[in-house]
């Protein structure tokens, strides 16, 4: 039995300018590479960059400061769009861990999965994941002011969800397959060391999938109010029925104290 | 050489990679596309590490054990020559192939044995497999310069100092063809890199590669120690292997309570469990509570029928598992999944401590098997 891999599908590193947008084909490219070309095409001004054959490349986007679009046709690797400000990425396949970590402003919108700490350290700008995400979504995601970090989670998430969080708000849709019925999470440990930001759950928790420092009511409609226009974002992204998904129960998932461990160091 | 001054010990923090590829109709294919999957994740290894087992390779001595080797010193060599023939019939005996590859240097000597235990010095079947531990320890422990690397039937493990996809080429692993393929891209932490101390860590069938550091090593070698198990490669990693074969070939465990045991269950959650499934939890714990890994891992574990993905019980390291027709991969990282097969869609994390079990649908040299589970996943793995 043979597996062909194929090492040379088209020349990697080639740059194609068409009508404003430039096109880099990724494949066997290094993360410095791409990123030191990404880059550059950004401070040029160019409005949309498409990178394909994607391939576990990291930190795509990463420290960009404009508002540029960039399409990724594979599957990114960590940390993508880490510390960015302003650019748009779209992603067609599943991404893998630390999506937006720390990321300051813009937009990931990713058409499948994605793995563990989306979001860690957020402190602005939007991410929509159309399904699940892994462990440790939101850790330490954190808001000053008019800076305010929001995660939309399409289907499931793992254990710790928000641990430590600080600010920002998240909302997990649990959609599943094509029932897209309401579910009841399986995570554990939810919100552990919460102390800021707000968590919207369309589903059920027990209680002692939270953590200590979390507390779960049922959402108002105000609250709901509130969410809706990220909900309708979502379904836009991804062609979901945001009236019906708004039609069901939320939690709302909340810090009990702004200072949990206020009490554990000083003396 | 002494091994502390072979190589100096690199503490930096990162993470190794580990891949698993394995085809359950028991097919075999050349070990290009695991070299190109664990060549993706080079960014997780340094150079000081990368290694490979491959299972189904020596079909023509699936009967014998094969004894890969690592010798310092043509001494070694002829001492544990002496100890096998004492042991053994030795059916083969033969120089590794490798070729001059750039960054794999000072390379030990690489022997393989082809080796069927004297039938007057052993009984049955289980007796051999003790027969051959009891040789590989020996090796290990009394013989000054010889390792074992593997010592499986019908499978070898092929590590070294270096990248891995460097180790691959340096072992022309294009050249043999298995059907189930691990590989592993080193990043040391806490101990040294040496070519013992590469991944696969192997015990008969037995491999492991490991991501992450096993903070109970201390606790789970002494345990082992009680069993005949002495840790010599200086790798926390060698316990899981142990622990393997004595929990699933010596006290017939099952795989999920294998797992229940290394990354048994939070207190307050085997508390919050049915009756009787708190109690069998609370016996494995009691039991083999020394064989609870403590600290971060991803592991793959792999035999001639299965390879197992496991990860600590709060997940501190990542594993990514993916299927496609008769292909089972488990990753620590999506990416080469896809590079490796590029028609691939269905991927899923696993939980922390629920493991993942690709099965050889049918052993391609056991047909008693066939008819054998194909792959068990519980539904909240498929997040």
């Amino acid at each position: 039995m043979r597996i062909d891999v194929d090492h040379h599908a088209g020349l990697p590193g080639v740059f194609v300018r068409v009508d404003g947008k430039v096109k880099i084909n990724a494949r066997h490219m290094h993360y410095r590479e791409l990123n030191n070309m990404v880059k550059a095409a950004a401070s040029e001004g160019v409005e949309e960059i498409v990178l394909e054959n994607v391939y576990g490349q990291r930190y795509i986007g990463s420290g960009i400061r404009r508002p540029v679009r960039i399409v990724v046709h594979g599957v990114p690797g960590n940390d993508l769009g880490a510390f960015m400000d302003g650019p748009r990425i779209t992603v067609d396949r599943n991404a893998q861990d630390g999506v937006g970590n720390t990321m300051n402003s813009g937009l990931i919108v990713v058409h499948g999965r994605a793995g563990d700490i989306v979001a860690m350290g957020m402190r602005g700008g939007k991410i929509f994941i159309r399904d699940g995400v892994g462990y440790r979504a939101a850790i330490h995601m954190k808001e000053y002011r008019k800076f305010r970090p929001i995660l939309v989670i399409g289907g499931d998430t793992q254990d710790f969800l928000g641990e430590y969080m600080a600010g920002g708000l998240v909302i997990v849709l649990g959609l599943k397959g094509k029932g897209r019925r309401k579910v009841k999470f399986n995570a554990r440990h939810i919100g552990t060391g919460m102390h800021g930001g707000t968590i919207f759950l369309r589903g059920e928790v027990e209680d002692h999938q939270l953590g200590k420092e979390a507390a779960a009511v049922p959402a108002t409609e105000e609250d709901k109010d509130f969410i809706r226009p990220f909900v309708e974002e979502y379904a836009g992204y991804f062609g979901a029925n945001a009236a019906e998904i708004m039609g069901s129960d939320f939690l709302k998932v909340y810090a009990r104290s702004h200072r949990p461990f206020g009490g554990l160091y000083a003396y | 050489m002494l091994r502390e001054a072979r190589f100096r010990d690199d503490k930096e923090f990162s993470g190794c990679s580990i891949f698993g590829m394995m085809n359950v109709r028991g097919e075999r294919f050349n070990g290009e596309p695991v070299i190109t999957a664990i060549a993706n994740m080079k960014e997780r290894s340094n150079g000081l590490g990368g290694g490979f087992a491959a299972y189904g390779i020596y079909p023509q001595y699936a009967e014998l054990y094969c004894f890969h080797m690592m010798y310092d010193h043509q001494g070694a060599k002829e001492e544990t020559e002496e100890f096998f023939r004492s042991r053994f019939e030795v059916e083969g005996a033969e120089v590794i192939p490798i070729r001059e590859c750039e960054g794999v240097d000072d390379p030990p000597l690489l022997w393989r044995y082809f080796l069927r235990p004297r039938e007057n010095l052993v009984c049955s079947e289980e007796d051999t497999d003790d027969f051959v531990v009891q040789a590989v320890m020996h090796v290990n422990v009394k013989i000054e310069g010889a390792f074992v690397f593997s010592s499986g039937k019908n499978m070898g493990v092929f590590k070294g100092v270096g990248f891995p996809e460097d180790i691959g080429r340096f072992f022309r692993l294009e050249e043999y063809e298995g059907y189930t393929w691990v590989a592993h891209g080193r990043f040391p932490t806490n101990t040294q890199g040496w070519w013992g101390g590469a991944h696969p860590f192997n015990i008969l069938d037995w491999s492991v590669v490991h991501n992450g550091e096993i903070s109970s090593y201390g606790i789970n070698r002494r345990y082992l120690e009680m069993f005949g198990y002495i840790c010599t490669l200086h790798t926390d990693t060698e316990v899981i292997a142990y622990g393997v074969d004595l929990l699933l070939r010596r006290h017939g465990l099952s795989i999920r309570d294998m797992a229940r045991i290394f990354a048994a269950p939070l207190w307050t959650e085997i508390d919050r469990m049915p009756p009787r499934e708190r109690e069998v939890h609370t016996a494995l714990r009691q039991t083999y509570g020394s064989l609870l890994l403590n600290g971060p891992f991803s592991v793959i574990i792999s035999n001639r029928h299965q390879m197992i993905g496991l990860t600590d019980r709060i997940r501190l390291r990542p594993l990514v598992a993916g299927r496609n027709g008769d292909f089972m991969y488990i990753s620590s990282e999506e990416a080469p999944i896809h590079l490796v097969d590029d028609t691939l869609r269905e991927t899923w994390i696993p939980q922390g401590g629920e493991p993942i079990v690709a099965e050889l649908r049918k052993a391609a040299e056991e047909p008693e098997e066939a008819g054998a589970q194909v792959i068990t996943i519980p539904a909240t793995d498929r997040a």
